[in-house]
């Protein structure tokens, strides 16, 4: 038994299990009790390796970035999640959570969405499918990302402001377990990382491990080698990470680094870095690392990065930082963008502002010219183009 | 004896159950809204921990949490308030809240606590039952506070029976699918015939939905009473005297 996985009840370690109302009991338990039967039939694995492929464009390519290798004297790869369908690794759990939907008969998809990215690849789907799609997004977020928002509109996805609370990810979250409660029946609960009651972040973990499949396969060619000196990725709830760590977990000498946005700075007041500032607690169904006040009222994080911008992480990642397997980088606001900046200049990519802080960690790391180190480039930027315009003055 | 099991003892029937959100209207309203309440004549009272994200509630008890902490209310300063109140009033009292809540506390200087001052038992209704029976049933039994766990219509005989044998107090029938707040506790005969078939050992209070004399009657028709919390904080309001709208909200539901 894995010490990295979750158990039977969905416990990392300490972290993860189903913290939840009663009323959420039968669904949460559906769930749980076919999951793991849907995801290991012929027929699901073929839809969704066929879907992967042909529709999301996989596997995405493995690239050397050879500009970024010479400015920091190592070998730099990127997994180039950036060049799927709708820009970002999020789809992939979502032809998976769609797949599992249509198994069990149900025939509404509700999600929350912070930046609109996985708003945008659940209305993608269900698209596809034909199934009626109701997006939360807080509605300080609703302001913060039209551009995102039209193309839920367009999808044909009813988005849904999420006026309770702070207004953004955390009470889009919560509005989407009160919908889900509200609807025992017909409806399916597309989360969109590796957050959530048991069975969720076991389920998001698997559907996004198809980044580290694909990288080991690919390393292998490339290098001659399936495992690498260090994989980096940025963690929000951390599904990016989850599924670019997840073939590697057991490999104890692959380093995996985990990269938080810290804001304004680790002890700023105005940061998402919570592996830094978190304590023990439960939130959206799950004990994990949480940022809370010493009377466990949920604090509001802050990031530049609207996917990173939330106040826990996964109990996949509360487990690997408690057990150390996992190192924690914190990355500013600032060093980010520098980062986005290089990576823009350097190879012609515009990375997402999240992955721009996996990219950023590269300048608080060491690593020797032979050494080989993978960065998970979990979107592209073209939804951060007026956050850029407006600090490179472009 | 714990006063919610004298109280389900010599009150089998009609058992009005009234929740508030501690902090709210006010900040130092908690003990005016128990001695109010208890006054109307109220058989047993909720208090609200106010918490930052109530995942079950509706947007009344939402907005009234979001408020009370606006007000500065937290667990010390609640348990302050609550510090004289057994030699004032000796209506049973319930604190409801969050598990995380509680997590933050210390679960034992929580249960500690929440004895010191008389309160005589708890809702959390994300507390897992695997964690209650591993971690919180022997503190909770030390400090002699009674849990009360949550069931559905939508509940399977066979999870009805283990939550009722985990609880202890009284029993939470939830009346229909949905988050507090609503108005739907329509339909509730068939459910009523169910619960009343399995031969549990707790009292039962149907709650959510339940807002006003008669679907507080259709409640009491099929469980020992029933628990009123949205429309009674609806009904509170930070300009009017607290006590005369307690009087009358009452009176309005005990018709």
């Amino acid at each position: 038994m894995s010490m990295y996985n979750a158990n039977k009840k969905g416990f990392y370690g300490k972290f993860g299990g189903a913290y939840i109302p009663e009323l959420l009991h039968n669904n949460v338990e559906e769930l749980r009790l076919t999951y793991l039967d849907i995801l290991g039939s012929d027929e699901f694995k073929t839809d969704f390796d066929g879907l992967l492929k042909d529709y999301v464009g996989r596997p995405t390519p493995l690239y050397l970035a050879q500009n970024l290798s010479e400015q920091y004297q190592t070998n730099i790869y990127l997994k180039r999640e950036d060049l799927t369908h709708t820009g970002a690794h999020k789809i992939n759990n979502t032809i998976g959570q769609i797949l599992v939907a249509k198994k069990l008969g149900k025939k509404r998809i509700i999600a929350e969405t912070g930046a609109g990215q996985h708003g945008v690849a659940t209305a993608t789907v269900c698209a596809l499918m034909g199934l009626e799609c109701i997006v939360y997004m807080g509605e300080i977020d609703i302001q913060r990302q039209a551009p995102n928002v039209a193309r839920m509109k367009m999808l044909g996805a009813t988005v849904v402001p999420a006026t309770s609370g702070s207004k953004t990810l955390k009470d889009a979250t919560n509005e989407a377990i009160r919908d889900w409660i509200n609807h025992p029946h017909d409806t399916h609960y597309i989360i969109g990382s590796v957050v959530g009651p048991h069975p969720y972040p076991d389920m998001v973990a698997r559907l996004q491990s198809v980044i580290s499949q694909e990288m080991r396969l690919q390393l292998k060619q490339k290098t001659g080698s399936e495992t690498p000196t260090a994989i980096i990725a940025c963690v929000g709830g951390g599904s990016n990470a989850a599924g670019a760590f997840y073939h590697f977990l057991e490999d104890e000498n692959v380093q995996l680094i985990a990269c938080e946005a810290s804001g304004m700075g680790v002890d700023s007041g105005k940061t998402a870095a919570t592996s830094f500032v978190g304590t023990e607690g439960v939130l959206h169904g799950s004990k994990s690392l949480l940022m809370q006040t010493k009377d466990g009222q949920v604090v509001e994080p802050y990031s530049i990065s609207a996917g990173l911008d939330y106040p826990g992480i996964g109990p996949m990642h509360a487990n690997l930082f408690e057990t150390k397997r996992a190192s924690f980088v914190a990355v500013t606001d600032k060093e980010a963008l520098d980062a986005a900046l290089e990576l823009t200049r350097l190879e012609g990519i515009i990375p997402a502002l999240e992955s721009a802080h996996a990219l950023a960690s590269l300048k608080q790391l060491q690593f020797k010219k032979e050494d080989v180190v993978v960065i998970n480039l979990s979107g592209r930027g073209d939804k951060d183009l007026s956050t850029y315009m407006k600090h490179f003055e472009l | 004896m714990n006063r919610i099991d004298s109280l389900f003892k010599n009150k089998p029937s009609d058992v009005l159950t009234i929740y508030f959100t501690a902090g709210y209207p006010n900040l130092d309203d908690t003990e005016s809204i128990i001695l109010g309440l208890a006054k109307a004549g109220v058989d047993l009272i909720e208090i609200g921990m106010p918490y930052s994200d109530p995942l079950a509630d509706g947007p009344v008890i939402q907005a009234s949490s979001k408020e009370a902490l606006k007000n500065g209310m937290n667990l010390d300063l609640l348990f302050d308030q609550l510090e004289d109140i057994r030699s004032k009033t000796q209506v049973p009292l319930v604190l409801m809240g969050y598990y995380n809540q509680v997590i933050q506390y210390g679960l034992e200087p929580f249960c500690k606590k929440a004895n010191q001052v008389g309160v005589d038992g708890l809702i959390l209704p994300d507390l897992p039952l695997d964690e209650y029976k591993k971690l919180c049933a022997p503190l909770f039994m030390q400090y002699e506070l009674t849990c009360t766990f949550l069931v559905t219509p939508s509940s399977t005989d066979e999870r009805i029976r283990e939550i009722d044998a985990a609880s202890s107090g009284f029993l939470y029938a939830v009346s229909s699918h949905s988050i507090t707040g609503g108005d739907s506790a329509n339909n509730l005969s068939d459910y009523g015939s169910r619960l009343a078939a399995l031969n549990l050992k707790n009292p039962v209070q149907v709650g959510f939905g339940i807002h006003d004399a008669k679907s507080f009657q259709a409640a009491t028709a099929i469980a020992n009473g029933g628990i009123i919390g949205s429309a009674f904080i609806k009904a509170l309001s930070k300009e009017e005297v607290l006590e005369n709208k307690i009087y009358s909200f009452i009176e309005g539901i005990r018709v």
